[in-house]
């Protein structure tokens, strides 16, 4: 009896341990001078999303971010149901604009936004709302928000992403642009272009 | 042998129970409009009521005070707009505070279904005003049934036994007969797309 009651404690406790340590499996934020962490996003169906991060007409399947065809990759993670988001969208669409603009910028950087924790019908509706050009994924399961650390939104990201293939997080930041041309001169500095 | 298998049964009960509690979302995406002002209450019991109405009968009535401080009846929208009601749980809690938000940028949606959206915690107006105050303006009545307190809620069977009410969404057609319900997972948000899926059948 006293083997049996000492399994089953045994048990239990490596259960709680198991249990314990997947709880505790946070991410930090993306670190600057750092590497993103595995993410893994579908391949655009729309065309014109498909182009922009020159990931070929006939792409399909999923890619990482390294593979964008840019010099510079700013990633906005954002929700629908976010007010600071919502807030901060024509913002982010202006950047955008500026820098599709400027021929010295325009193919260099790409803008995508990630919705955690909403579903495709949610971003589509955030897109359709402000009219974003660059490409939103959803992350419905906080697959993703879960490894860039779970932060709060908006949450920007630059990743300046080098002729060898090989990135680094070059901005890593809470809360909105702080000035849509200061965020552009202060990224594009940060990145070299 | 029959001894050691009940202790297996129980142990992997046991282990079924304490890896439920540890595969369930601790993320929320929230937003930083609210800073540190959140209370996370943390993974609580999804459903902890029995409800009181059923899909095809009328839906109970009542009025409450909005945050704007008019009053608002259901009987008001019969015969003019199909009504969706939002339970939230608790002002300045993770999920709540991100679900009406995004109704907020859906009213074209609304639009073209007929339908009014009515927001409803058993928070008190003072709580409920400086909470939705971090929302932007909110395009929807959000109401009060703090007193008598849950009496709504608990006419629809979705007040809890802690006092708050479930996360719950109701559509009522024009004619006051509850076409969907859902009680949803406390602790987690309902994808805006099960709405629209509904309201698309009131057409």
């Amino acid at each position: 009896m006293k083997k049996i009651l000492g399994c089953w404690l045994l048990v239990i406790m490596l259960l709680l341990a198991v249990a314990s340590s997947l709880t505790a499996a946070s991410y930090p934020p993306p670190v600057v001078g750092g590497t993103l962490p595995d993410i893994k996003l579908p391949i655009p169906k729309d065309s014109a999303d498909k182009n922009y991060l020159g990931l070929g007409f006939f792409g399909f399947g999923s890619f990482k971010i390294p593979e964008i065809k840019a010099k510079l990759v700013i990633i906005e993670i954002f929700s629908m149901y976010c007010p600071y988001c919502q807030r901060e969208a024509p913002n982010v669409n202006q950047l955008y604009a500026k820098i599709e603009q400027n021929p010295a910028l325009k193919g260099k950087i790409k803008i995508i936004g990630i919705g955690a924790g909403n579903t495709s019908f949610e971003v589509g509706t955030f897109k359709k709302k402000y009219n974003v050009s660059f490409p939103l994924f959803a992350d419905e399961n906080y697959v993703i928000h879960k490894i860039v650390g779970e932060v709060r939104t908006p949450y920007f990201i630059g990743v300046k992403i080098n002729s060898d293939g090989s990135h680094q997080v070059i901005h890593s930041k809470l809360g909105n642009l702080e000035g849509v041309d200061q965020f552009l001169e202060m990224i594009v500095k940060l990145s070299g272009l | 042998m029959k001894v050691y298998s009940k202790h297996v049964v129980l142990v992997l009960l046991i282990g079924a129970f304490i890896l439920s509690f540890t595969f369930v979302p601790a993320a929320y995406g929230l937003s930083d409009a609210y800073k540190n002002n959140i209370y996370n209450p943390g993974i609580l019991k999804s459903k902890n009521s029995v409800l009181k109405v059923k899909i095809g009968k009328p839906a109970p009535d009542f009025t409450l005070k909005a945050v704007s401080g008019e009053m608002v009846s259901l009987r008001q929208y019969r015969g003019k707009k199909n009504v969706v009601i939002s339970f939230v749980p608790a002002a300045w809690t993770p999920v709540c505070s991100d679900q009406w938000p995004g109704y907020n940028i859906a009213q074209d949606i609304f639009d073209e279904y007929d339908a009014i959206l009515l927001g409803i915690t058993v928070d008190n107006i003072p709580t409920l005003f400086s909470w939705t105050n971090q929302m932007g303006n909110l395009w929807f009545p959000v109401l009060s049934d703090f007193w008598p307190h849950g009496k709504v809620a608990a006419s629809y069977g979705v007040l809890r036994s802690d006092g708050v009410s479930e996360r719950a969404l109701f559509v009522i057609d024009k004619k006051g007969i509850i076409r969907y319900i859902d009680v949803h997972d406390i602790n987690k948000r309902p994808p805006l797309e099960d709405i629209v899926k509904e309201l698309e059948k009131l057409k």
